[in-house]
C-alpha cells in the first residue's frame, strides 16, 4: 500500500504526498481491502481438526452448492435474494421515477414539502422501519386489517409476514417503502439538470408532457437509471438488517425470507443451535462477492459503455 | 395521454391536479406509519387497540411506555455511543479523506491513477463481505466490544465514496489560487488547509452520505460490539424490541424515542441535506 507512494522518491522526496495519503490508505487497506482478500483466501481452507487450516481449493464452494447439508439453504437464499431484488427493482425504481418526474415539474406548489416528507423514511434505521411495519401488519393491532375493511377487502387480509408464500414479498415492499427516497432523489437531480430550453423547444414543436418525458427527459437521464439499478443490486445482495429485525436470524417462516446476508450471518456467526463456521462463512461471503462483482462488471461493461450519453 | 385538442379543463386536471393527488397520496403512505406509531406511543394500552387512529386525548393519554423504556433500557447510553461513533468516524473520514483527495487531485505522481482506482474499489464492494477477517483483526488488536473497533471499520467504509466525491470538487478549485499561495511561500499543508473551506459544500454532502449508514448500521454492532456498555441505538433498539414484543406501550415508546431525534434533526437540516444529495448526484 505504501509502496505505491514511496516509488516517487527519485526526485526530492515528496514527503507531503505520503503524509496526505498515508492515513486514508492505511485505514482503508487494513480494515477493508485486506479483510476482503483475506476472507476470500479463507474460503479456500477448512479447519483440519488440530487447530490449523487445510487447503481445500474450491471444496467449500462445491460443498455450498452441492452438499446436502449446505446446498438447500444456499440455493434457497440465492433465489430469495433474486426475488427480493426484482421486487425492489420493479416497484421502487419506477415509482421513484414517477415521483421524481412529478417533483421536477416546473410549476409545482409545495415542492419542498413533498420532497422533505417523501424522503423521511429513508433516514430511519432499517430496524425501526422493520418493527413499525411489523406492528402495522400485525393482526393483533389490526391496522392493516382495518384499512382493508375500510376499502371493502377484509376477506383478503392475512398475517402476511407469518406466511411462507407472502413474507418475502412483504419484506421487499417494506424495503421499497423505506428506500424509495434514494432513486427519487437521484432521478430528481438528473431531471433538474436538463436545460429548460430543450423542454421549451419540444413544447413549441407541439409535444405533450408524456411525449416530452419519454422522448427527451428519459433518454437524458439514462445514466441515472443505470446508477440506480446497480445501487439497488448491490444494496439488495448485501441486505441483512431488515430480515434480521423482522424475522430474526432464522429468516422465518421456515427460511422463506432467508437471503444471502442472513445466510452469511448464520453460517459465520452461528445462531441458536447452529455453530459458527468461519471458513464456510467466508465461502458464503465469497459467493456474495462474486455475485456483486458480476453485477458491477455487467454494469460497467454492458451498460455504461453501450448506452448513448448525450451532452447536455 | 393528452393531445393538443383536449380542453383546457382536461389539461388542468391531468397537469395540475393529478400530480398533487399522486404526490399527496404517496406522502400519506410514507408518513402514516410513522405518525401512527408516535401518536399511539402516548396512549394507554386499551386506547392503542380500541382507537388506534385517534391522537392521545386527555382520558387516553399515558406515558407508561416511556416509563418502562427509561426504567428497563439504557437509551441515553445507547444514544451517547451512537453519537460518539458517528461523530468520530465522520471527522476521521472527512479529515483523512479530504487529505487523500487533495493529494490525488493536486499532485502528479507515479501511480496516482492506480491509487485513485484502488481507493475507489470500495465504493461498490460492501465492506460487510470481509467481516470474517475484520473480526479476527479486531480480536487480535484487543478491540472486541469497543467503540474504537466500530469507528475504524466505519472510517474504512466511508472513505472510498468520500475520496471519490471530494476529488471531483477539489479539481475545480482554480489553480491560480494555489500557485499564488505557493509564491507567497505557503507550505503544501497550509495550502490544503486553505482549500478546505472552499469545498465545504462537498464536505457537507459527504457527511450526509456517510452519516446515515453509520448511524443506522446493525451488522457491525451485532458482531463487533454487542456488550451492554457499547451498544449503539440501532442494536439497543433491536434487542429491547425483541424482548418486549408483547408490551405494546414499551415497543411504541422505544420506536418513537429512536425516531424522534432523527426526524427532528432531519426536519431542521432537510433543505441543506437535500441540496447536498442532489448536487452530489449531479456532480
Amino acid at each position: 500500500m505504501k509502496k505505491e507512494v514511496t516509488k516517487t522518491s527519485r526526485k526530492p522526496f515528496p514527503v507531503h504526498i505520503v503524509v496526505f495519503m498515508a492515513p486514508a490508505v492505511i485505514i482503508y487497506t487494513v480494515f477493508m481491502v485486506f479483510p476482503l482478500i483475506d476472507s476470500l483466501r479463507l474460503s479456500f481452507f477448512t479447519p483440519d481438526g488440530q487447530g490449523g487450516a487445510a487447503f481445500v481449493g474450491l471444496g467449500n464452494y462445491i460443498n455450498l452448492m452441492t452438499d446436502e447439508l449446505w446446498s438447500g439453504r444456499f440455493w434457497n437464499a440465492l433465489w430469495n435474494n433474486f426475488v427480493f431484488f426484482f421486487i425492489n427493482m420493479l416497484v421502487q425504481n419506477p415509482v421513484g421515477l414517477l415521483l421524481a418526474a412529478l417533483l421536477s415539474a416546473r410549476k409545482l406548489r409545495f415542492r419542498n414539502s413533498y420532497r422533505t416528507m417523501l424522503f423521511a423514511p429513508t433516514m430511519l434505521s432499517v430496524v425501526i422501519v422493520g418493527f413499525i411495519w411489523q406492528l402495522i401488519l400485525s393482526p393483533l393491532w389490526g391496522i392493516a386489517k382495518g384499512m382493508m375493511t375500510f376499502i371493502g377487502m377484509e376477506q383478503f387480509f392475512m398475517p402476511w409476514l407469518g406466511l411462507e408464500s407472502s413474507a418475502l414479498i412483504v419484506l421487499a415492499l417494506i424495503s421499497v417503502w423505506q428506500f424509495i427516497g434514494i432513486p427519487m432523489m437521484l432521478f430528481y437531480a438528473a431531471l433538474l439538470g436538463i436545460p429548460d430550453e430543450m423542454i421549451e423547444a419540444a413544447h413549441v414543436d407541439g409535444a405533450n408532457p408524456w411525449q416530452v418525458f419519454w422522448g427527451i427527459k428519459f433518454p437524458l437521464i439514462l445514466p441515472s437509471v443505470g446508477i440506480v439499478s446497480i445501487l439497488t443490486y448491490v444494496g439488495n445482495f448485501n441486505a441483512f438488517d431488515l430480515i434480521y429485525a423482522v424475522q430474526g436470524g432464522l429468516a422465518g417462516p421456515n427460511y422463506s425470507t432467508d437471503i444471502m446476508g442472513t445466510l452469511f450471518y448464520r453460517t459465520f456467526f452461528g445462531f441458536q443451535l447452529q455453530l459458527g463456521n468461519p471458513t464456510m462463512g467466508a465461502t458464503v461471503a465469497g459467493m456474495m462477492f462474486m455475485i456483486i462483482l458480476g453485477g458491477v462488471l455487467l454494469y460497467l461493461y454492458g451498460w455504461q459503455r453501450n448506452i448513448q450519453t448525450y451532452e447536455v | 395521454m393528452v393531445n393538443q385538442s383536449s380542453s383546457a379543463w382536461q389539461r388542468w386536471l391531468t397537469q395540475t391536479v393529478l400530480p398533487h393527488v399522486i404526490l399527496f397520496g404517496y406522502t400519506c403512505v410514507a408518513l402514516f406509519p410513522i405518525f401512527l406509531v408516535i401518536i399511539n406511543s402516548m396512549k394507554e394500552r386499551k386506547a392503542i387497540f380500541k382507537a388506534p387512529y385517534l391522537p392521545p386525548l386527555p382520558d387516553t393519554f399515558s406515558l407508561e411506555g416511556y416509563a418502562t423504556v427509561i426504567e428497563r433500557a439504557n437509551f441515553p447510553l445507547y444514544f451517547t455511543n451512537s453519537i460518539v461513533v458517528t461523530v468520530i468516524s465522520l471527522v476521521l473520514i472527512l479529515f483523512t479523506g479530504s487529505m487523500a483527495a487533495y493529494a490525488l487531485s493536486e499532485y502528479k505522481f507515479p501511480g496516482n491513477t492506480l491509487l485513485g482506482l484502488y481507493m475507489a474499489l470500495g465504493i461498490m464492494i460492501p465492506i460487510r463481505l470481509g467481516t470474517v477477517s475484520i473480526m479476527s483483526i479486531v480480536v487480535s488488536m484487543g478491540l472486541m466490544n469497543t467503540l474504537t473497533a466500530l469507528i475504524l471499520v466505519y472510517t474504512a467504509m466511508g472513505l472510498p465514496l468520500s475520496i471519490f466525491v471530494l476529488q471531483e470538487f477539489m479539481r475545480q478549485v482554480p489553480r491560480d489560487l494555489k500557485d499564488a499561495a505557493r509564491v507567497d511561500g505557503a507550505s503544501e499543508y497550509r495550502i490544503y488547509w486553505l482549500i478546505l473551506p472552499l469545498v465545504s459544500p462537498a464536505l457537507a454532502t459527504v457527511a450526509v452520505f456517510t452519516m446515515i449508514p453509520i448511524w443506522n448500521d446493525l451488522w457491525f454492532p451485532l458482531i463487533l460490539a454487542s456488550g451492554e456498555s457499547v451498544k449503539t441505538v440501532t442494536l439497543g433498539a433491536q434487542i429491547f424490541l425483541g424482548q418486549f414484543v408483547t408490551d405494546w406501550n414499551a415497543v411504541l415508546a422505544s420506536l418513537s424515542l429512536a425516531m424522534i431525534p432523527i426526524l427532528a434533526l432531519y426536519m431542521i437540516f432537510s433543505r441543506q441535506l437535500i441540496r447536498g444529495l442532489t448536487s452530489g448526484a449531479v456532480k
